[in-house]
């Protein structure tokens, strides 16, 4: 059983949702990166996403769309996180690490290189925004043959065909966009993700991660009593961005906001 | 002699190019638009419009003119214009923004959302939403907002919204990001209008069919004017709707050769370029995998041309199938040549030509003198240079 597999496996038999933190590797500094992933574990988080800094990250908001930016000021890449996870492998062996970027940075590395570097970096899942499942069907299965979970998103107007098509190429978990939109935005709608989530519960077994426009502790809590856990990101690096001459303080806070989400998501 | 072309497939893809690379907020509308598209496609009532829109509004036929004293001086081949810049707003940019509105009209969008570079298409885009009272928000790099002011003017005049984009470079490719985000948060009420031959299936084989009224129109008077075929086609490849549009209904014509004319900035060798076809790699980028200007790592990379419409880092990707198979050639002009085919063609036959389209005047420059005086050139003139004037004559260290 892949490592994602078993943590929501373990998480639902416990009757606890997952919280997924997002943070883009290498922001603001490729040294921040690893220590952040630690204390986050700490903090209680379930999976960790880390973003893989694209120059046209078109799915993100503003907050996220910086936080590449100031990755690639660094000479973040593709390879560069491997690195960063490879790092953080080395001393926790128990939480999952999905990836979470856009194609392009797996084109220019190659299907099969890439999916040989994840197996190496023992990355558990891999969610590429821009690649839907017809399109993935090749990198998909190069990383399913290695023990990676590739992760599908679902939206708000995703049809019934969609569901059954994440179902059938997804593994690990599925990440429900919460909201038309981009990342961070402000418009998120408790009563339409229930709804949607009835619909998508009804099609697939998988657990069901939902992002995009959670900002604090009880919009997670809510969130997450509707799915199987709640990822959040925008939130995370907006606290990064107003520490950005003292890190310290910026890894506090996010530590702080972590924990008052853990400790929301568990009463 | 011909041998039947029928690309994209079904899923949009022009062999290993093209496809659907979006996130999943857009698969939705992506499917309705195409649904659509394929519907009207064939639908005489939407036809009948559409021929009298750019009739009646557009101005078409444009003219196809025979450069005769710029033949002469260049001492080959003879030299046609087809004279897209005559069209209404001044470039080819019209022909597909009629088409795209009257199927967002039909498919009851009441919002349109743009990208522009030079502002040619945000021009021809807020035009063609005035025209039908729709609401209209167009987006631009800031650095284009600030090279292209005078199309900036226009489009507010025209009742658009421009916003500047302040992401990333700045330029095309960060308008087209913000454009994608845009429509992702108002997908239900909002068509969005893409300006060339890239984004994800159907727009590429969408827009060029929209644009390929330039090469069936050029194929008929080049018959009425020479009796027979042109010998060789050359046009300016940023997206490349415009070349696309030219070279479309000549595939299978064989005998005709096709010259795309990248933006080779400073030059291809100093990195400085907009030219992937010429010097860039495969990738995935704005919904299609294509050529692009990235480096080894994947990250797109900026790119670099006097011309805003040519400055960007991908490319049709029809235009990377027709470069794998050979059927199209892929050249480039840096920006000192391209100012060169500018001045010729503005004092050899009084027409100023866009930035863009000058790109393929220098090129036709090198190519006419190695031609026989009985071969035919057909140029697309893509665009006016009413757009440039600032920008040319602060060049010239002139105050407008």
């Amino acid at each position: 059983m892949s490592r994602l597999a078993a943590r929501f496996e373990e998480l639902a038999k416990t009757g606890r949702k997952a919280l997924i933190p997002f943070v883009t590797a290498g922001d603001p500094h490729p040294d921040f990166t690893v220590p952040l992933m630690h204390a986050m574990v700490k903090a209680g988080v379930d999976v960790i996403e880390l973003g893989v800094p694209f120059s046209d990250p078109m799915a993100d908001g503003p907050v996220i769309q910086r936080a590449s930016e100031r990755a690639l000021a660094h000479k973040m890449s593709l390879r560069r996180t491997l690195e960063i996870a490879t790092e953080f492998r080395k001393t926790d062996q128990e939480t999952p690490v999905v990836l979470m970027g856009y194609l392009n940075p797996i084109e220019a590395m190659g299907y099969e290189n890439f999916a040989n570097a994840a197996q190496r970096a023992d990355i558990d899942g891999v969610l590429t925004v821009d690649l839907p499942p017809e399109e993935g069907i090749e990198c998909g299965a190069l990383l399913k043959a290695r023990g990676v979970d590739p992760i599908f998103l679902l939206a708000p107007n995703s049809t019934d065909e969609r569901v059954e098509k994440m179902d059938a190429a997804g593994s690990g978990y599925i990440y429900y966009v919460s909201l038309k939109g981009v990342t961070g935005a402000g418009h998120l709608n408790i009563a339409d993700v229930e709804n949607k989530l009835q619909q998508i519960k009804a099609i697939t077994k998988l657990p069901i991660a939902i992002g995009f426009g959670v900002k604090d502790a009880q919009t997670a809590k809510t969130i997450a009593t509707i799915g199987d856990g709640v990822v959040i990101g925008s939130a995370l690096i907006s606290k990064i961005e107003a520490n950005l001459d003292n890190l310290e303080q910026a890894g506090n806070n996010i530590i702080e906001l972590l924990v008052s989400i853990r400790q929301a998501l568990d009463s | 002699m011909t041998e039947k072309y029928n690309m994209p497939d079904e899923r949009g893809h022009f062999g290993p190019y093209g496809g659907i690379f979006v996130a999943e907020t857009l698969i939705p509308p992506i499917q309705e638009l195409n649904a659509a598209y394929q519907h009207y496609l064939t639908d005489p009532e939407f036809i009948a419009e559409l021929d009298a829109d750019l009739k009646y509004y557009v101005g078409r036929p444009s003219p196809l003119y025979h450069a005769e004293r710029w033949s002469r001086e260049l001492g080959g081949a003879q030299i046609y214009l087809k004279r897209e810049d005559l069209n209404h707003t001044g470039s080819h940019k019209i022909n597909n923004t009629v088409g795209q509105a009257l199927l967002a009209k039909r498919m009851g969008k009441t919002r349109i959302i743009a990208e522009t570079g030079a502002g040619q298409h945000g021009v021809a885009t807020a035009t063609i939403a005035a025209r039908l009272g729709l609401e209209c928000v167009v987006y631009m790099g800031a650095v284009d907002v600030a090279r292209q002011s005078l199309n900036v003017y226009r489009m507010k005049l025209l009742g658009a919204t421009v916003v500047a984009v302040e992401s990333g470079s700045k330029t095309l490719k960060d308008a087209l990001n913000e454009a994608l985000r845009d429509w992702v948060t108002n997908v239900d009420n909002t068509f969005y209008i893409i300006g060339t031959v890239a984004g994800p299936h159907p727009y590429p084989a969408m827009v060029r069919d929209f644009q390929a009224i330039i090469g069936r129109e050029a194929k008929e008077q080049c018959f009425e004017a020479t009796g027979r075929l042109p010998d060789a086609l050359v046009a300016c490849v940023g997206g490349g709707s415009n070349a696309i549009g030219l070279f479309y209904p000549f595939l299978e014509d064989k005998s005709v050769k096709m010259y795309g004319v990248e933006a080779a900035g400073d030059g291809v060798e100093t990195g400085r370029h907009s030219a992937p076809l010429c010097a860039g790699r495969p990738g995935v980028l704005h919904g299609n995998r294509t050529y692009l200007m990235a480096d080894d790592d994947g990250e797109i990379i900026e790119t670099h041309s006097i011309s805003a419409g040519l400055d960007y880092p991908g490319v049709g990707p029809e235009h990377a199938w027709l470069k794998d198979t050979g059927r199209a050639t892929y050249v480039n002009i840096t920006d000192t040549e391209a100012l060169e085919g500018f001045y010729a063609l503005t004092r050899m036959e009084g027409i100023i030509p866009a930035l863009e389209s000058s790109h393929a005047m220098a090129y036709t420059m090198k190519l006419a003198p190695t031609m026989r005086k009985d071969e035919t050139i057909i140029i697309n003139l893509s665009g006016r240079g009413d757009k440039d004037m600032q920008t040319m004559a602060k060049r010239e260290g002139i105050e407008l």
